[in-house]
């Protein structure tokens, strides 16, 4: 059986699973921490600390999809509106009575010396396994100069780190914020300054949507917003990139605890991947409660087993060296698309995509005979879509109309399976993303007969290399 | 002047509870965001009047109500009244890929409906041009809706047109013969109102009968479209059949959409298996009967009823009784009517009467339901207007009859199919009468 426990993450956290809740509102109290670990969560990061904020209401927005809710979440909610008394009280009775949970202090207070050193000391008196410096918060804290504004200054952030370091017993996580042209520069400074761990990503800048009735952005405060902070599915793929940059540059890589969209356990499947030792979790749990994690521990504990990983560092950062430049990349490598007509039901997605978005090259000409090769000798969709409409349709009305209906080899029509053109398929995957039934268009792999060549060996090999900025900028 | 309105009976509309209720507004959107927007839809392909399936349906999961209905009316002017009377089983949504993947179809019809309630609603009109932009008058005999869609296309496109209508009602079956559960008559009459603020005028209680008639309109109006729909239904042909106690399918379904019939008892039997006979078996149960037979002379599997109004004449608490035929209607002393039937055996596609198998059902109202015969007493004295089985022959392009100033389409041009199959044969017709106006002028 898999274990999924995370061992001296950082230096020396432990926890009984890599899922641990990230510092915001269900890590708000300690009630709420005991909840979610009785829940199963296997740590939290608490609430930022600092000197009591006020908060505004109302104070999020979200960003629904298709008949979905939240595809993405925005706050502007700012850190703790608690006293660090009443927080630190609580924590050390959550770790009084949950020892093998890890508890960490997110902190975040004025850029002074004197204060950071005493805040550190009081939150690991109060029993925390580890700091998280919020360098990231985008909304509000900023302005008052801390949170992203020093994470957008590495030498802040260096900075910060150092006298964090000079104090601490316990390792110490820099959040970083994504709100920044290269994620490395500040990581870099964290690693620097001597972090022992990183979490990224905090989030991203926001105004998630337009009332267009009242015109005011959401959320609304009387009539006015402020942009705030991204979070939730729509974010993953931005933060997987950043800490697929972060964990492939020697200078920034550090234990880092992956944070961005992640809801369920194939998500952190990704994240640990590319080298994450834990995640972070909050908009899922803010959006169907601390009950998900069950699914995250069961779902990742089977994967592992299906795929014989026995511990969680058995494939941490496996994905890392697949990803490359992409002048690495083999230029030589040739993939088409390959319909199923068992499969297909006939929705012809594939073909308007693949005409409006693509190459035009899969078309409905199955039953008037395939044509291959350039889009001329094709008729265009709307020509197709003009003679189905002039068409005459009548209700069959009668049994034997109805039966007259008749079905061909295939369970859709045959003139509405499309058919893909192979000498002008580019392999670029659109018609299978857009495609609604899992398994009908697979990319298949057709062999060149030429030895696999990447745009990097292309270039060196000829003396006539492109200049070095075009290269650069392709 | 307004078209006539119903009074609204409240034991009819509780006893008519509509069969598919509206959908919510959210709900409407989460259903619309299911449409996977298929390339060149088969639902618009199927359905006869080509609406935009996936056009509008996108339209209202965007919150674009408005321009949604304009999409369906700009395709099918009784959009409303297809969205609840359309057999979309056998259309647009029996032509939905989500079948193929063992998924739910799209609720079409209740998304279609969501948009035009909306739309009639608001009051608002489709955009027409401006009226009397194009030097043309046309006259539409009937009011059902091949007429409606055909006089309606005329006014969007400027030209004049007139609907002739016998009955004090417009709409036709819409109005007169669509099970209540499925189209309310005042729903019906709110549509045909939309069309009358478009411009199109009405003349009631108007009958073209004579040769002398048919010139007044011809010096009146450049072309006539033949919207007449079929004539009354066919008779059993059995002795006794002009008793009291026996009336036909429509004649029942429109006395009690007109208030003429609140209430039945005791048992009812209804001759025929067609979509129209089970209209008026439900009604019957609902209307109060306690046992209602559908008599049939041949076989279930030979009914021509869609199998979901035969399931659902099944909940309604409708029995069936297959292979029988009726022989004669007599009455007893105490009023009640004696219906004397026989079981029959299909043999070589004929239908042989099996020996000793006669029986009498008791009951109260006989209702034949075999199906409408075409109008043919009019039609034949028209000028040189071919009319072939009791139909008028008409390309079905273009709605051309054999007189080049007469064009038809609807139930009298095919015989007898649905509602959207009226709209799109008055539309092509009002476009092709349109596109000969215009070639004529040039």
């Amino acid at each position: 059986m898999p274990d999924i426990r995370i061992r001296k993450f950082a230096g020396s956290i432990n926890s009984p699973n890599p899922f641990w809740l990230a510092s915001a509102p269900p890590t708000n109290t300690g009630e709420m921490i005991m909840r979610a670990f009785d829940a199963g969560w296997g740590g939290a990061v608490w609430k930022t600390i600092g000197e009591p904020i006020t908060n505004v209401s109302s104070r999020y927005s979200a960003t629904d999809w298709n008949g979905q809710r939240i595809m993405g979440f925005n706050n502007i909610e700012l850190i703790s509106d608690r006293t660090v008394e009443e927080n630190l009280r609580e924590m050390a009775e959550v770790k009084k009575r949950y020892p093998e949970h890890a508890v960490i202090a997110s902190l975040m207070v004025a850029s002074n010396r004197e204060t950071w050193h005493d805040i550190v000391g009081r939150a690991e008196d109060a029993g925390a396994d580890g700091l998280e410096l919020n360098f990231g918060c985008p909304h509000g804290m900023s302005e008052r100069g801390m949170g992203s504004a020093v994470g957008q200054v590495p030498e802040y952030a260096q900075m910060i780190t150092e006298w964090v370091k000079e104090k601490a017993r316990t390792p110490v996580l820099v959040k970083l914020t994504p709100n920044i042209s290269d994620i490395r520069t500040v990581a870099r400074a964290a690693k620097r300054g001597g972090a022992d761990g990183l979490s990224a990503i905090n989030t991203i800048n926001s105004i998630t949507g337009i009332d267009l009735d009242t015109l005011t952005p959401r959320p609304n405060v009387d009539g006015k917003s402020s942009h705030g902070g991204y979070c939730g599915p729509a974010v993953k793929p931005i933060a997987l990139n950043m800490v697929q940059q972060i964990m492939s540059d020697p200078e920034a890589a550090l234990p880092l605890s992956g944070i961005g969209g992640i809801g369920s356990w194939r998500d952190a499947a990704e994240f640990i991947l590319l080298g994450c030792g834990t995640v972070q979790v909050c908009t899922a749990a803010m959006h169907y409660g601390y009950r998900i994690v069950e699914d995250m521990t069961e779902g990742l504990d089977n994967w592992m087993r299906s795929k014989g990983f026995a511990a969680i560092e058995d494939f941490r950062g496996l994905s890392l060296n697949r990803v490359t430049e992409w002048k690495h990349l083999n230029l030589n490598f040739k993939i088409v698309a390959r319909i199923d007509e068992q499969k297909c039901i006939g929705c012809d997605l594939c073909h308007i995509a693949c005409w409006d978005g693509a190459h035009q090259c899969i078309h409905l000409d199955r039953v008037s005979g395939p044509v291959n090769g350039h889009v001329e000798l094709h008729p265009i969709p709307a020509v197709k879509e003009a003679e189905s409409r002039a068409s005459i349709a009548e209700t069959p009305v009668t049994r034997k109309e109805r039966e007259a209906l008749v079905q061909g080899p295939y369970p859709t029509p045959l003139a509405r399976i499309p058919r893909v053109d192979e000498t002008e398929c580019v392999g670029c995957n659109l018609c299978s993303l857009v495609c609604p039934v899992d398994g009908c268009i697979t990319m298949v792999r057709v062999d060149q007969g030429v030895k696999p060549e990447t745009w990097n060996e292309r270039t060196k090999a000829k003396s006539c290399a492109p200049t070095t900025i075009l290269s650069q900028g392709l | 002047m307004s078209t006539a309105t119903l009074p609204d009976d409240p034991q009819i509309r509780e006893r008519f509870s509509e069969l598919k209720p509206a959908l919510a507004a959210q709900a409407a959107v989460i259903e619309a965001d299911r449409c996977l927007n298929c390339f060149d839809a088969p639902c618009t392909a199927a359905c006869p009047t080509h609406i935009d399936v996936p056009g509008f349906i996108k339209r209202i999961a965007s919150g674009n109500l408005r321009g949604s209905a304009l999409r369906i009316l700009d395709a099918n002017i009784l959009g409303s009244s297809c969205a609840r009377v359309c057999p979309v089983d056998v259309l647009c949504e029996g032509a939905c890929v989500l079948h193929r993947q063992n998924r739910k179809p799209i609720q079409i019809a209740l998304l279609q409906r969501h948009a035009m309630d909306a739309f009639h609603a608001s009051g608002e009109l489709p955009p027409a041009a401006l009226p009397g932009s194009r030097k043309l008058r046309v006259a539409c005999i009937g009011a059902g809706p091949a007429s409606l869609a055909c006089a309606a296309e005329m006014c969007r496109q400027g030209a004049q047109a007139t609907i002739i209508e016998r009955r004090p009602l417009p709409g036709g079956l819409n109005t007169y013969g669509v099970a209540e559960y499925k189209l309310r008559a005042a729903d019906s009459l709110r549509e045909v109102e939309m069309i009358r603020r478009m411009g199109v005028e009405f003349r009631f209680g108007e009958s073209i009968e004579s040769a002398a008639e048919l010139e007044a309109l011809e010096s009146e109006f450049d072309y006539i479209f033949l919207g007449l729909g079929l004539g009354a239904m066919q008779r059993l042909g059995i002795p006794g059949e002009d008793a009291d106690g026996v009336m036909n399918a429509l004649e029942l379904i429109a006395a009690y959409k007109t208030g003429h019939i609140r209430e039945l008892q005791g048992t009812v039997v209804v001759v025929g298996a067609g979509n129209t006979a089970i209209d008026a078996a439900n009604a019957a149960r609902r209307l109060g009967a306690e046992i209602v037979y559908l008599l049939y002379r041949r076989g279930e599997n030979d009914m021509s009823a869609f199998d979901f109004e035969y399931e659902h004449a099944k909940q309604e608490g409708v029995r069936f009784l297959w292979r029988r035929q009726p022989l004669a209607i007599r009455s007893n002393e105490q009023g009640r009517l004696l219906l004397d039937t026989v079981q029959v055996q299909q043999v070589d596609n004929k239908l042989l009467t099996i020996p000793d198998s006669q029986f009498t059902i008791d009951c109260d109202l006989v209702v034949p339901a075999i199906g409408q015969s075409p109008l043919a007493q009019l039609i034949e004295e028209l000028r040189g207007i071919e009319v072939r089985d009791g139909r008028i022959v008409a390309d079905l392009a273009n709605g051309q009859t054999s007189n080049r100033r007469y064009y038809a389409g609807g139930d009298c041009v095919n015989g007898g199919r649905e509602v959207v199959d009226a709209v799109a044969g008055g539309k092509r017709a009002a476009l092709a009468i349109l596109k000969t106006a215009e070639e004529s002028h040039a």
